[in-house]
């Protein structure tokens, strides 16, 4: 009688497992609507310099190269740190989750840099309609990847609190969704923005 | 394709390979001088950008996010086509309206005016 009332428990755990996978995805894909609407107002506005650097003059390819395969590795450590949370390995799941915000961290520095660089070279926002599309669209994505890394931070603390409860690894599989759907985004990102840009 | 360290490293190594090969492309447009020389015609390798870009969208749904592996009635999926059918008449419509109110902005007013009188009548 124990013993099905524990199959009942972890049956229902695994229904809610599954709904709360399913609430998540719908937010990504409205998130994925937002990015769209914002890639067409890039491809919109791209031709309008108003005299200003264009994307020819601004953009490098190995530094687009190098945000890509940064934030590409980071997804893949990212399914990493799930594999280790579904076979029960606590301090493997930390390090390989520490190792996605290590090198999340690094894109997001990578990505502030070149900000900078175009800012100080007088390539701001305000520059010109193709600049305010460009910031609002990497941006915007940029801003998503901050969040993802506090969301690794938390992540981290619960599961040293908590360890892997069934919530815990609920949460840690959203968390993966999450991080595979920004590389996704970038992976558009860098292909029509950067490659296109300096073709 | 079920979540496994296998699912893991062929995703990530194909994923590897076509971005690296999409800049490698890229790198030899620029360094042929974008003339004669290139290999590709421009608008053959926004196609080929597109196309590479787009398998590697498929490549991370199945093998990192796992997409394939849905059973039942098969919501994940609908969800997802809604969304990109959203985002293709949103993008491709935007880029094809623009493009034509350009061409038709281009001219200055004085020959708007002409070209309105003649086209419309009035």
């Amino acid at each position: 009688m124990e013993k099905m009332n524990e199959t009942n428990a972890t049956a229902a755990q695994a229904a809610q497992a599954d709904r709360h996978a399913f609430g998540f995805w719908v937010y990504l894909m409205t998130d994925l609507v937002i990015f769209g609407v914002l890639f067409a107002v890039y491809y919109v506005l791209k031709a309008s310099t108003f005299g200003g650097p264009s994307s020819n003059d601004l953009f490098s390819l190995s530094t687009a190269l190098t945000n890509t395969i940064v934030l590409l590795t980071s997804s893949f450590t990212c399914g990493l740190a799930t594999l280790a949370a579904r076979s029960k390995k606590l301090n493997q799941t930390i390090a390989w989750l520490a190792v996605t915000f290590m090198l999340g961290a690094t894109f997001l520095t990578l990505e502030l840099s070149e900000f900078s660089r175009f800012m100080s070279a007088g390539a701001s926002w305000q520059r010109s309609a193709f600049l305010s599309a460009f910031f609002t669209l990497v941006g915007t994505h940029g801003l998503h990847i901050a969040v993802g890394l506090l969301w690794i931070a938390v992540a981290i603390v619960q599961l040293k609190v908590k360890g892997l409860t069934p919530s815990v690894v609920s949460k840690l599989d959203r968390f993966t969704l999450f991080w595979h759907f920004l590389d996704i985004v970038w992976i558009f990102i860098f292909t029509t923005v950067y490659l296109m840009g300096i073709m | 394709m079920k979540a496994s360290l296998k699912s893991y490293i062929t995703g990530f190594v194909l994923s590897l390979v076509l971005t690296l090969g999409a800049a490698w492309l890229v790198s030899a447009y620029i360094s042929s001088g974008s003339s004669s020389r290139a290999m590709f015609t421009p608008d053959m390798l926004i196609g080929i950008l597109l196309a590479l870009a787009i398998v590697q969208l498929f490549v991370q749904l199945i093998f990192f996010m796992h997409l394939a592996d849905e059973s039942g009635p098969r919501w994940k999926l609908g969800a997802l086509v809604s969304a990109v059918g959203i985002i293709l008449i949103v993008v491709v419509g935007s880029i094809w309206i623009m493009n034509h109110l350009n061409y038709n902005m281009m001219a200055s007013p004085a020959d708007m005016n002409t070209y309105i009188q003649s086209q419309d009548g009035f």
